[in-house]
């Protein structure tokens, strides 16, 4: 193994832990945050987003790391997004939750990374007919939300914290 | 259903807010190490798998399919991170006493019974749906919605927004009324 790859694993490994720890593995978490009765996915993402961004930002304006935007493509997100959330709901987990609720011993969860292994081969098929039609309908190129609003990342940054804060006294108070 | 406290789990927030400093450390780590800032995500990884696959049995096949060219079928960085999960979700479920042999989830069970063969079908037709679509939106909720949003990309966020939209209704039609899924508090309103 290469210093990449050692990395690489060295990272999984801590966050593989920590998801599992988070209880986000779980199927019934996964499609509990869907049918708004379990919200752990939720308190997990946003404070890993909110003490992310905050991290990553300082760096980036430190000069330390540089920003890596995925691509606006209006008709690969939208239709990338519908499919992507109704493959969700019907196989209870995403990709990494996948391996990682294998691990747990959720061995059901080993269909759903046979199918995504075959969903990945058929879009390497597809891919020349996606990017003539669905992926040419409308790219805005590598940006972020506060360049498109023209507002300052920090104070975005501000919202997004408040209002994940709002949704976390939601959560508790309802018990979801 | 106890939530939160049952096998060694943490609080989510804690949990969470840890993931966000490993995302921190990572992106540092990464920038040093490789000389390119790297973001936690894992769908590409499904591609570079089924690549290799195909490679044992079809490798010129593999050698000029564009999107392989593209997304380059080798062990990289990410691909060590999605078998590093593993480990570390193993690592996780033993010492927490968390792991438990499951062949159906619960709430699925719930709304359409125990078949293994059933489940199996449902389970492997999703993932490949999933998939189509994570590549489409070019990042599954690891790398568009965590690391997008890490980022403020707006591509994050309308990701995340398909994602879960998708997710809420289709989790609506599959999972309640039918065989009384759990109801539980609160799935009337917003």
């Amino acid at each position: 193994m290469n210093n990449e790859q050692i990395l690489g694993l060295a990272t999984g490994i801590i966050f593989g832990f920590l998801l599992q720890k988070g209880s986000v593995l779980r199927f019934d978490k996964q499609v509990g945050a869907m049918l708004f009765n379990d919200m752990t996915i939720f308190k997990f993402m946003l404070s890993a987003i909110i003490v992310g961004m905050t991290g990553i930002y300082a760096m980036h304006d430190f000069g330390l790391i540089t920003l890596s935007h995925k691509t606006m493509n209006i008709g690969g997100l939208v239709a990338g997004g519908i499919l992507f959330g109704i493959g969700w709901a019907v196989a209870g987990y995403c990709p990494g939750t996948a391996v990682g609720a294998v691990a747990e011993g959720r061995w059901h969860a080993i269909w759903v990374i046979a199918g995504m292994l075959v969903g990945a081969a058929l879009y390497a098929e597809l891919y020349p007919f996606y990017k003539r039609t669905i992926l040419a309908v409308h790219d805005m190129g590598k940006v972020s939300l506060p360049e498109l609003i023209g507002v300052n990342h920090w104070i975005v940054m501000a919202a997004f914290t408040f209002i994940s804060l709002i949704m976390f006294i939601i959560f508790e108070k309802r018990k979801i | 259903m106890a939530k939160g406290s049952e096998g060694g789990s943490w609080s989510p927030y804690l949990a969470g807010g840890l993931a966000g400093l490993l995302a921190i450390v990572s992106v540092y780590a990464t920038t040093l190490v490789m000389g390119k800032s790297a973001y936690l995500g894992t769908s590409t990884t499904f591609v570079r798998a089924a690549g290799m696959i195909e490679n044992t049995f079809a490798p010129s096949h593999v050698s000029s399919n564009e999107y392989f060219k593209k997304e380059k079928v080798k062990m990289d960085w990410q691909f060590m991170l999605v078998i590093g999960i593993f480990g570390g979700a193993l690592i996780g479920a033993l010492t927490g006493k968390s792991f438990k042999l499951e062949s159906v989830p619960p709430t699925w069970s719930s709304s359409f019974g125990s078949s293994i063969l059933k489940r199996a079908a449902w389970a492997f037709l999703g993932g490949v749906i999933a998939m189509m679509g994570a590549r489409l939106a070019d990042g599954c909720p690891s790398g568009n919605g965590l690391s997008g949003l890490m980022q403020l990309s707006a591509s994050g966020f309308l990701a995340l927004a398909m994602f879960y939209g998708a997710g809420v209704v289709t989790a609506h039609f599959l999972y309640t009324g039918k065989g009384g899924g759990k109801k539980k508090g609160g799935s009337d309103d917003e």
